[in-house]
């Protein structure tokens, strides 16, 4: 090991040792490298100057600016509400009419309702409103609660058989599952349910289904199964269907009462959103 | 050497643990309530009773052939036919699960609770890491140690028992997530006994090194084994920490760990960071560290660095696990010592990369006609490529854009495919020739083939997913001109379909590689040769 | 200093390296358990009821935390889209954390209540069927998988052992209070909300004939992040501030 061991092709001195033919240079470390190391831990000790930093018995370094990460985002969103304050309360104020009559006021409703359609309802409702079984369809013009903007604003806000204690209420009763009706009365009801809605429907059943239907379903549904809004009791007559149209969806229904959940959403989001979404909502086709 | 006939503590002492595993297996499996547990059961006791089965035919009545040579090969030799099974196994799952993201109608299938993506993606994250990767890093460091310490490895046996229980461990944990077992931290997912086993197995891995740097020859410890050591020592200690838990009971499958929340997130990603660091880093810098002088066969570059880079790559490792936490509920102190330190990793990292590119200095007109040491470069550049963009993402206002996204995964794989992949390929390319005795690989035109396919792969996958990754980070805080959110959450999921089947093409070249490679080294190792192969490396073997 | 040491003596490398990594998750892990602020004060956290604690079971059995983040960053946009930002004191009974990695699909701290169980199950059974776009597994299994219950106890009392303070009463009613939950007929419902305060009892998955893991998951679901009264919390307290 006393000998100089020269590395012949870079001309650079080895270590001496050698494991298994394997041998070291001894060449200084690149002054780059270590340069921007350097420079590397200089701007970390400034950070830590300037953010909290090092943790002590109860506490920790605050840092110079006293910064929190909590406080700024804080901050950022209230900028950003500032920002959209003017509009918002024009918003909040305005009826329907002059809502239609501005289109600035307009867009804005517009685009903040699109915004919170996508992530809030349109999982149940559909990325276009088009609505899924057990989901109604919203940009047509078949209504449970009604199509003003007052009452899909109320709606939303809400829900309905959700867990607000303001919700729109009412139940279907599960006339099979609950033994209310025989299943062959309920066979019976479906054919007039599917004659109501301007099908053909086996004539026999219609003879015998008048009275099921005025004695059981009409209170709701009207005498002539024209639906009535104070329940959200749908239309039977539109041939617009929120549980199929098909004989088999129509019997479930009548066998079990679905009853469907629309959450409510005054929590989750503010006055503000929601009259914005109801402007989306009226605008997507149907709204009264 | 003459055969040992002397009483062999370790010849006693492995078969008690087998036997010791069997009986609590048998226990375990009779009187658990839990059937999760009980499938467990059943596989370890059937792993013991096959490994105490291969330890009698191995042992009883004779000394293997393998003891009689200066250097246990045999091990080294098991090493490498896991790590190809292992590796081309994790890739196969690695490209249905990309698939089943890219088509969920095809490739999901509601009844098979096993085959969802939650079961498959730990499968393929371990049997990529600790499979393939943990099989190649102890292949490797048990060639590489006995050859820089002229000493056969330490514990006769030990070295077996390490394969044996590493790889049942790694069984033990893969067939418990497709059965639903984990404690979902992520890269730790195996239950507390799966954990229990591993630790067993860990210090016997710790103890067969040791033993053998006590033994060795050579005055001085050389490079690479200062980096397994590292490796070793530190994934036992975050191993331990990072598992400690109550199990529900001793006959249940499930375990809740110690800590929870804030402190539970840290301590898994203080953990999770560092298996990237020990793991995935300083045990792959070892393999850098014999195998790219042993192929150019050129002197490391620079000792000086070796040592700062290695004192400050390991002591600043440690602290960068915050930055998988930025702007989460980890107070933000906390957050500035995880990105502060994040960037002062970054030279120490390339410490690494220099000193194995330059090493090829003087050796450069090899590339051309080596393509085992092109693969050796490209990982090296890899490894300056993703340890540069680590710090990257660890910047705040960065990581507020990349966190949660796919750039992620492409970072990952930058690193998973470019530097580890690439680097075990290249070790199992060397490996193969020496261990099986012969003067060179069946095929270098195969060994191009695969390099190139797989370049194609890695490219695909990891520009599809920065592309996908920046695309979606930037979408989710999209405004629109009045100041709400542009894109719902299920548009952004929408707009990364093409990206899903890039990636999954470009995983699919890669996995196309390794078969080629898979079969060229078959090949290789059952060829026939005229004269009896004096590799480099058995050369030296003479002690 | 002599390197040299180092490199001839593997116990003093074992030991330097042992020591070098030592310091860095001590410093910053271990003031974790102290420092004044950790982990927030808040009203409103509970420990998991039984029947959300097995739900929590299967949602890191299946891998949820695998697509699924429960952290809400303090950042603009995620604060507009998921709600108040996500406290430490969120999840200080959870063993362990489920903050999650990646965003394969949307953040789910604050979706408790957002949807109606019925959704929640058509989802999960087939989330294509709802929402054509996702790419989520389908869980159909869950709905046919009864919720095995046999070692109730012991599971709070695991996590009575690392931490979380469930009572003795609690421990003891653990099944009625399971069983109850599920049943919003069941007469145990008043003891069960005694004990568990805010908890909602439904029949979650649509079977009212039995208990399945469905119940359990869709139940954990519906809890999440709506303990914790954000009308009472003061970010700006001194024993908040961090
Ligand atoms: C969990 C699923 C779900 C979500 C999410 C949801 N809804 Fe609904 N919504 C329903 C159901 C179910 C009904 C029908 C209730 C009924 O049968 O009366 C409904 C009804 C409505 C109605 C009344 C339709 C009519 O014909 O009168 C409006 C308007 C409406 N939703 C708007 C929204 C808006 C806006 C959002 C998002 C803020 C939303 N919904 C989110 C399930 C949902
Ligand atoms: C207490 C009020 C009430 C009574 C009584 C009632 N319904 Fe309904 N019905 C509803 C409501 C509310 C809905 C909306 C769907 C839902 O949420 O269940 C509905 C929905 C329906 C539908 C599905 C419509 C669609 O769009 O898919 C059918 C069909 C129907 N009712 C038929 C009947 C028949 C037949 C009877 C008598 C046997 C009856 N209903 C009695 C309230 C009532
Ligand atoms: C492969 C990734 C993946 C896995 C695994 C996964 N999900 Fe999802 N999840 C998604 C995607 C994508 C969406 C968004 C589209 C949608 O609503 O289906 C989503 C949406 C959701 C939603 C609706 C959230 C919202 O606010 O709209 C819930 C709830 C949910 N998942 C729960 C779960 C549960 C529980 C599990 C485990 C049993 C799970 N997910 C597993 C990808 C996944
Ligand atoms: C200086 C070196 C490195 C730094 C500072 C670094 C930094 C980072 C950062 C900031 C993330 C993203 C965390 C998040 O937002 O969730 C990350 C993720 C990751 N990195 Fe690196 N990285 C480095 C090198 C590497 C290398 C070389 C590899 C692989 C061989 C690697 C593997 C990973 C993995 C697997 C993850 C994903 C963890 C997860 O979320 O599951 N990193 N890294
Ligand atoms: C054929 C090649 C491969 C393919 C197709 C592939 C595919 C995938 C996919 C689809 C994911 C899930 C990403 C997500 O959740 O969005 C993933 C995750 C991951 N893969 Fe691979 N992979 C491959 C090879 C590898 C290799 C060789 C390694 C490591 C050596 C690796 C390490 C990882 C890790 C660590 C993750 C988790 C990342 C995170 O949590 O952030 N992969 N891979
Ligand atoms: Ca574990
Ligand atoms: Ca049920
Ligand atoms: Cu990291």
């Amino acid at each position: 090991m006393s000998d100089k061991d020269i590395d012949k092709i870079s001309g650079t001195e080895t270590t001496g040792h050698e494991w298994d033919g394997i041998k070291e240079l001894n060449t200084p470390l690149p002054r780059w490298w270590l340069g921007v190391f350097m420079a590397c831990i200089v701007w970390s000790i400034g950070y830590w100057i300037v953010y909290p930093a090092w943790p002590g018995i109860t506490g920790y370094t605050r840092g110079v600016l006293n910064h929190s990460q909590r406080d700024e985002v804080v901050a950022n969103v209230n900028a950003l509400k500032a920002a959209r304050a003017s509009r918002e309360h024009a918003l909040s104020a305005a009826s329907l009419e002059q809502i239609q009559n501005n289109p600035e006021l307009q867009q804005f409703a517009l685009a903040e309702g699109r915004a919170a359609f996508g992530d809030n309802c349109a999982p149940c409702h559909g990325s276009g409103g088009q609505g899924a079984r057990g989901y109604p369809n919203l940009n047509d013009d078949v209504w449970l609660w009604g199509g003003t903007l007052a009452d899909i604003q109320h709606t939303i806000t809400v829900g309905v058989r959700s867990t607000d204690a303001h919700t729109r209420q009412s139940q279907m009763p599960a006339f099979g599952r609950d033994g209310i009706l025989t299943p062959a009365q309920i066979d019976d009801l479906v054919e007039h349910v599917v004659h109501l809605s301007g099908r053909p429907a086996d004539e026999r059943a219609l003879r015998r289904s008048g009275k099921l239907f005025s004695d059981n379903c009409a209170g709701c549904h009207g005498p002539v199964g024209k639906g009535d809004r104070k329940l959200g009791a749908p239309n039977l007559t539109d041939n617009e269907w929120e549980y199929g149209s098909s004989r088999e969806a129509i019997q479930d229904q009548i066998w079990n009462g679905h009853g469907g959940v629309m959450p409510t959403w005054a929590g989750r989001l503010s006055p503000e959103t929601i009259k914005a979404l109801a402007v989306y909502v009226h605008s997507l086709g149907g709204g009264e | 050497m003459q055969a040992r006939t002397e009483t062999r503590p370790d010849l006693l002492i492995m078969p008690l643990i087998l036997l010791a595993g069997f009986i609590a297996a048998i226990a375990e499996a009779a009187r658990s309530p839990d059937p999760l547990m009980v499938i467990q059961a059943w596989t370890f006791a059937a792993c013991m009773g096959a490994t105490g089965a291969w330890y009698l035919w191995m042992y009883a009545g004779r000394t293997p052939q393998d003891e009689l040579g200066p250097y246990a090969n045999g091990v080294v030799r098991a090493g490498v036919v896991a790590s190809m099974f292992w590796g081309i196994a994790g890739m196969l799952v690695g490209v249905i699960i990309a698939l089943q993201l890219s088509f969920p109608n095809l490739f999901y299938f509601p009844d098979l609770a096993w085959t969802n993506f939650g079961r498959l993606r730990p499968l393929h994250t371990s049997a990529v890491i600790f499979a393939f990767g943990g099989n190649v890093l102890i292949a490797t460091s048990f060639y590489v140690v006995q050859r820089t310490c002229k000493a056969r490895l330490w514990g006769g046996s030990l070295a077996w028992f390490v394969f044996w229980g590493y790889n049942i461990f790694i069984l033990l944990a893969g067939t418990g997530y497709l059965i639903g077992v984990t404690q979902s931290r992520e890269y730790a997912e195996p239950e507390w006994y799966a954990d229990i086993w591993l630790t067993v197995v860990w210090v016997s891995y710790l103890l067969v090194f040791l033993g053998t740097l006590w033994k060795r020859k050579e005055p001085h410890i050389y490079v690479a084994n200062w980096f397994y050591l590292s490796f070793i020592v530190t994934i036992a200690l975050l191993h331990i920490v990072n598992n400690l838990s109550m199990p529900v009971s001793l006959l249940e499958s499930k375990s809740y760990s110690l800590f929870s929340g804030v402190q539970d997130a840290l301590t898994q990603w203080w953990y999770g960071h560092n298996a990237v660091g020990f793991f995935l880093t300083a045990g792959f810098l070892g393999i850098m560290y014999y195998f790219i002088p042993k192929r150019a066969e050129r002197p490391v570059y620079s000792y000086r660095l070796s040592i700062i880079h290695f004192w400050s790559l390991i002591f600043i490792y440690i602290w960068a696990g915050p930055h998988h936490l930025l702007f989460t509920a980890l107070p933000e102190w906390t957050q500035t010592l995880g990105m502060t330190f994040s960037i002062i990793l970054w030279m120490p990292s390339w410490g690494g990369m220099i000193n194995g590119l330059m090493t090829l200095s003087g050796a450069w007109d090899k590339l051309r006609t080596d393509p085992v040491l092109r693969i050796l470069v490209v990982y090296v550049a890899f490894y300056g490529m993703s340890t540069f963009e680590g710090p990257m993402m660890s910047i705040k206002s960065v990581n507020a854009l990349s966190h949660y996204t796919n750039w992620t995964i492409g970072h990952v794989h930058s690193g998973a495919l470019g530097w580890v992949g690439y680097v075990s390929f290249g070790a199992l390319y060397c490996l193969v020739p020496w261990l099986w005795g012969k003067k060179k690989l069946y095929s270098n035109a195969l060994v191009e083939w695969h390099f190139w396919i797989s370049t194609i792969g890695i490219v695909l996958y990891i520009t599809s997913m920065w592309v996908a990754g920046i695309m979606q980070g930037l979408m989710w805080r999209a405004y629109n001109d009045y100041g709400f959110l542009e894109y719902s959450f299920v548009e952004v999921v929408q707009a990364m379909h093409p990206y899903y089947i890039i990636r999954a093409l470009g995983g699919l070249l890669y996995l196309a590689g390794g078969l080629i490679m898979a079969f060229n080294l078959w090949k290789t190792a059952t060829a026939r040769e005229d004269a009896p192969a004096v590799a480099p490396s058995l050369a030296t073997e003479a002690v | 200093m002599d390197h040299g040491k180092l490199e001839r003596n593997s116990i003093l490398l074992l030991i330097g390296i042992l020591i070098v990594v030592a310091i860095g998750g001590a410093v910053e892990i271990a003031p974790l358990f102290w420092v004044n602020g950790t982990v927030e004060k808040v009203s409103g956290m509970r420990p998991y009821t039984p029947l959300e604690l097995m739900g929590r079971n299967i949602y890191v059995r299946e891998g949820c935390y695998l697509c699924h983040s429960q952290m809400v960053r303090s950042l603009r946009d995620e604060v507009e889209r998921y709600g108040h930002y996500s406290l430490a004191a969120e999840s200080m009974y959870d063993h362990p954390f489920q903050w999650g990695s990646e965003r394969t699909g949307p953040d789910l701290a604050r979706v408790g209540g957002k949807y109606s169980d019925e959704w929640q199950r058509a989802h999960l059974s087939d989330p294509r069927a709802v929402v054509p776009e996702s790419v989520m597994p389908p869980y159909r299994f869950l709905e046919q998988t009864p919720l095995d219950t046999h070692d109730l106890k012991n599971f709070l009392i695991a996590n009575r052992k690392v931490g979380v303070p469930y009572t003795d009463d609690q421990i003891a009613h653990a099944r009625e209070d399971l069983l109850a939950q599920a049943d919003p007929n069941s007469e145990g419902l008043e003891a069960m909300q005694k004990r568990y305060p805010k908890a909602v009892a439904r029949d979650f998955d649509g079977n009212p004939a039995r208990v399945t893991e469905m119940d359990a998951l869709i139940a954990y679901l519906q809890m999440l992040g709506t303990l914790v009264d954000f009308k009472s919390y003061r970010a700006d307290a001194p024993e908040n501030r961090r």
